[in-house]
Parts: structure tokens; sequence; C-alpha cells
């Protein structure tokens, strides 16, 4: 009974294998594409594929790509603006400083001619002053001279008088003073 | 399999596409983890690679990963916008999926050893239908019977409208053919195409021929490589583009 068994057994298993590697001969002769029998297998691996794909790109991936993407377009267009304000900060500066420059030229140029002018004023009031002194003192000058050119006269007709009575005594002669004098009177005027 | 090993040369450019259980060996259940879902769910753990783990610094100034990240994002976000108008940016994420999930599946095939999801008819007609379905509910949704009228084209004669309009009917209905065979007969061609070429380089093993034949076998896989290096992104970038045409018919059916 149980041999019987086995050997039916055995019988049923030769009879698959035959019929598998008649299958394999057919499979092998043909394209594996069209053997349907591994359609629904390709099939159902491939949509739980695609949904599990799917899924991770819609979740995960791309709000995480399109977030990179979106934080890096709007770092750029802040940089570019910040840029764009310092690069306009650095114009007002150049702009204050060259008023600056222009300001303080000119209050250089202010305070130079004030202080030229009043200079002028300080040395034109010295000038005259110097002026004044000067003839001042060539009219003082002028006078002295005068009186000393008055005086000199005046002792020249004393000193030739005092001689004159000097050398007549000498000689032993007396002169008479207003004789004297009125002969050297007439010998200077002479 | 083993027949061939004796008489030399093996050719089985097709055995790379086979869909097998990963653990053990038995029928392909619609639940069973194949190689198939196993390079599927490979695709899912590099886009989260890329797209999570690459962006989680949020740096103003992009590291690395998050500068692919983001460069991924803008390529598809501008495609989006470009092509199918800025209504159309709600299907981004739509359009993200599916423009990521093949990129991966391609270039993850490109690994030896690797399994192409998209290589496969059942996966791209999924992807293709899933399109085709979005686009025309969203043409009557957004529309109404007007959508009719991107069938319906105004600016010829009169007297050619039907005609036009039949014709306009059917290129409807095959694009997601087209839309889905483009994709998978392009990375199974390559694929397919590199295996041949490998096939030849042991003959150095067996023949004196292959002397000759074993370098031109190697240099093809190496040009063979690096066009499917192209075409796997190529392939991806024009899938999500129609998506994106077929998408702008539907917002804006008047032509």
């Amino acid at each position: 009974m149980a041999n019987e068994h086995e050997a039916a057994n055995m019988a049923h298993d030769a009879g698959a294998v035959a019929a598998e590697a008649a299958g394999h001969a057919a499979e092998s002769a043909g394209m594996p594409q069209l053997d349907f029998s591994t359609f629904g297998n390709q099939i159902f691996w491939l949509l739980v594929t695609l949904v599990v794909i799917y899924w991770v790109l819609s979740r995960i991936a791309l709000p995480r790509i399109a977030a990179v993407l979106a934080d890096r377009q709007g770092t750029i267009a802040g940089d570019l603006a910040a840029a764009e304000d310092y690069k306009l900060k650095a114009k007002d500066a150049e702009a204050a400083y060259e008023k600056a420059l222009a300001d303080a030229r000119a209050q250089a140029q202010k305070i130079v001619g004030e202080a030229r002018a009043e200079i002028q004023k300080e040395l034109d009031v010295a000038t005259a002053k110097a002026d004044a002194e000067i003839s001042a003192r060539a009219a003082e000058s002028e006078a002295r001279i005068t009186e000393i050119r008055a005086g000199a006269l005046e002792a020249v007709e004393a000193v030739a008088r005092d001689t004159a009575a000097e050398i007549v005594s000498t000689l032993g002669g007396k002169a008479d003073a207003s004789a004297l004098a009125e002969a050297v009177g007439a010998r200077l005027k002479g | 399999m083993s027949e061939a090993s004796g008489e030399g040369l093996m050719f089985h450019p097709m055995d790379q596409f086979i869909v097998k259980p990963l653990f053990g060996e038995g029928p392909v259940h619609w639940y069973t983890p194949t190689n198939a879902s196993l390079w599927m769910v490979l695709g899912v753990v590099g886009i989260i690679l890329m797209l999570v783990v690459g962006t989680r610094g949020r740096a103003i100034v992009p590291s690395r990963g998050q500068s692919v990240a983001e460069l991924a994002y803008g390529f598809i976000h501008k495609m989006v916008e470009d092509v199918a108008g800025k209504d159309g940016l709600k299907f981004f994420p739509y359009i993200f999926t599916l423009f990521l999930f093949i990129v991966f599946s391609n270039f993850l095939g490109l690994l030896p050893k690797a399994f192409t999801p998209t290589s496969h008819i059942a996966v791209t007609a999924v992807l293709a239908v899933l399109v085709f379905v979005t686009v025309t509910v969203v043409g009557f949704v957004k529309n109404g019977a007007s959508f009719l009228s991107l069938f319906w084209v105004s600016s010829a004669p009169l007297a050619l409208r039907p005609v036009l309009a039949l014709i306009e009917v059917i290129s409807y209905f095959v694009r997601p053919v087209s839309h889905s065979i483009r994709l998978a007969g392009n990375m199974m061609a390559g694929h397919a195409v590199i295996k041949v070429f490998a096939a030849f380089a042991p003959l150095i093993l067996m023949s004196g021929i292959g002397i000759v034949v074993t370098p031109l076998s190697i240099l093809a896989i190496t040009a063979m490589y690096g066009l499917e290096i192209l075409v796997a992104f190529i392939q991806a970038y024009v899938f999500t583009i129609l998506t994106c045409v077929y998408l702008r018919d539907a917002l804006h059916p008047h032509h």
C-alpha cells in the first residue's frame, strides 16, 4: 500500500520534472518577455515600486528639494538686495564725503581770505604809522640840522672875533671890540 | 543549458531576461520575490539614496550628492514646465517617478549579472498604459467633450478632416504601444547584442580563429556598452518627454 503510494508519487514527480523541462525548453526557445506566467509578478512588483517611489518623492524628496531651491533663490535675492543697498549707501557716503571736502575747501578759502584781509589791514596801519613816524623824524632832524647850522655860523663868528682879537693883541695892538666885530662881520660877509 | 557546454560556444542571449524566483525553484506567483522584483527594489534604494540621503544636508551651497539630486529635479521640472506648460507641474511628481524608475532600471541593468526590469514589455506596457489612462482621463476631466477636438484638425480642409480624424484616433491608441515597445525593445536589443558578442569572447580557448575573434568581440562589447549607457539615458528621456507631450495634448487639445 505504502509502496504503491510511493511509486505513484515518484511517477507524479517524474511527470512534473518532465513538464518543467518541456516548459524550460519552450521558454528558452522564445522570448522570456512573452512568458505570460511572469506578468502578474512583474506588474505587482512594478506597482509596489512605483507607489513607493511616488510616496518618497511627494512626501520627502520633492518638498525638500523645492524648499532648498526656494531658500537658495531667496538667499541670492536677499544678498543681491543687500548688495544694492550697500552700493547706495556707499554712493551716499561718497557724496557726503565730496560735500564735506568741498565745504572744508570753501571754509579754508574763506579763512585764508579773512586772514589775508586782516594782515593787509594791520600792514596798512603799520605802514601808515611808520610813514608818519618817518616824516616826523625827518622834520625833527631837519629842524635840528637848521639849528646846528645856525649855531655853527654863530660859533664861527664868535671864534673869528675871538681869534681876531687874540691876533691883534698878540701883534701888540689894542683892539676895540666893536671895531673888531665890525671888521670880522664885514670880512665874513665879503 | 548544459547541452551547449560540450560543443563550444553558448548562445543564450535571452536567458538574462528570464524571470526566476530569488529563493529556490518553483512557480512564479504574483507575490514571489524574483530577480525582477529585486532589481526594482534596488532601483528604489538607489532613488532614495540619491534624492533623500543625498539631500539630507539641505545646504544652500549643495554637496555633490545634493547637486545631482537638484540637477535631476531641475531637469525634469524644466521639461514638464516647458513641454506640458505651467499647469502640467501638478503632474511633476508622477512624471519624475516614471523618469527615475526608468533611468534607475536602465542603468542598474547595465551592471554585469543584473536584471533590467525595463527590458520587459510587461513593465513598460504598464508604465505606458498608466500614462495613457492618466492623459485620457485628464483630457476629458479638464476639457470635457471638447477634448475630442484633439482629433478634429481644424486647420485642415473640411473634406480631409474626417480622414485625418480617423488617423488621429488610430495614432492616439497606438501611442501606448509605441511608447512601451520603444523602451522595452531598446533595452532588450542592447543587452541581447552584448550577450551575443560575449558568447564569442571565449573562442580563443577553443580554436585558432579566436585570436582574431576574441579581441574583436571584447572591443565590440565595450563599444556596445558605451552605446547602451547612452541609450539607457536617452530612452528614459524619450519616455519622459513623450509623457509630457501627451500631457500637453490633454491639457491643451486645441492646436
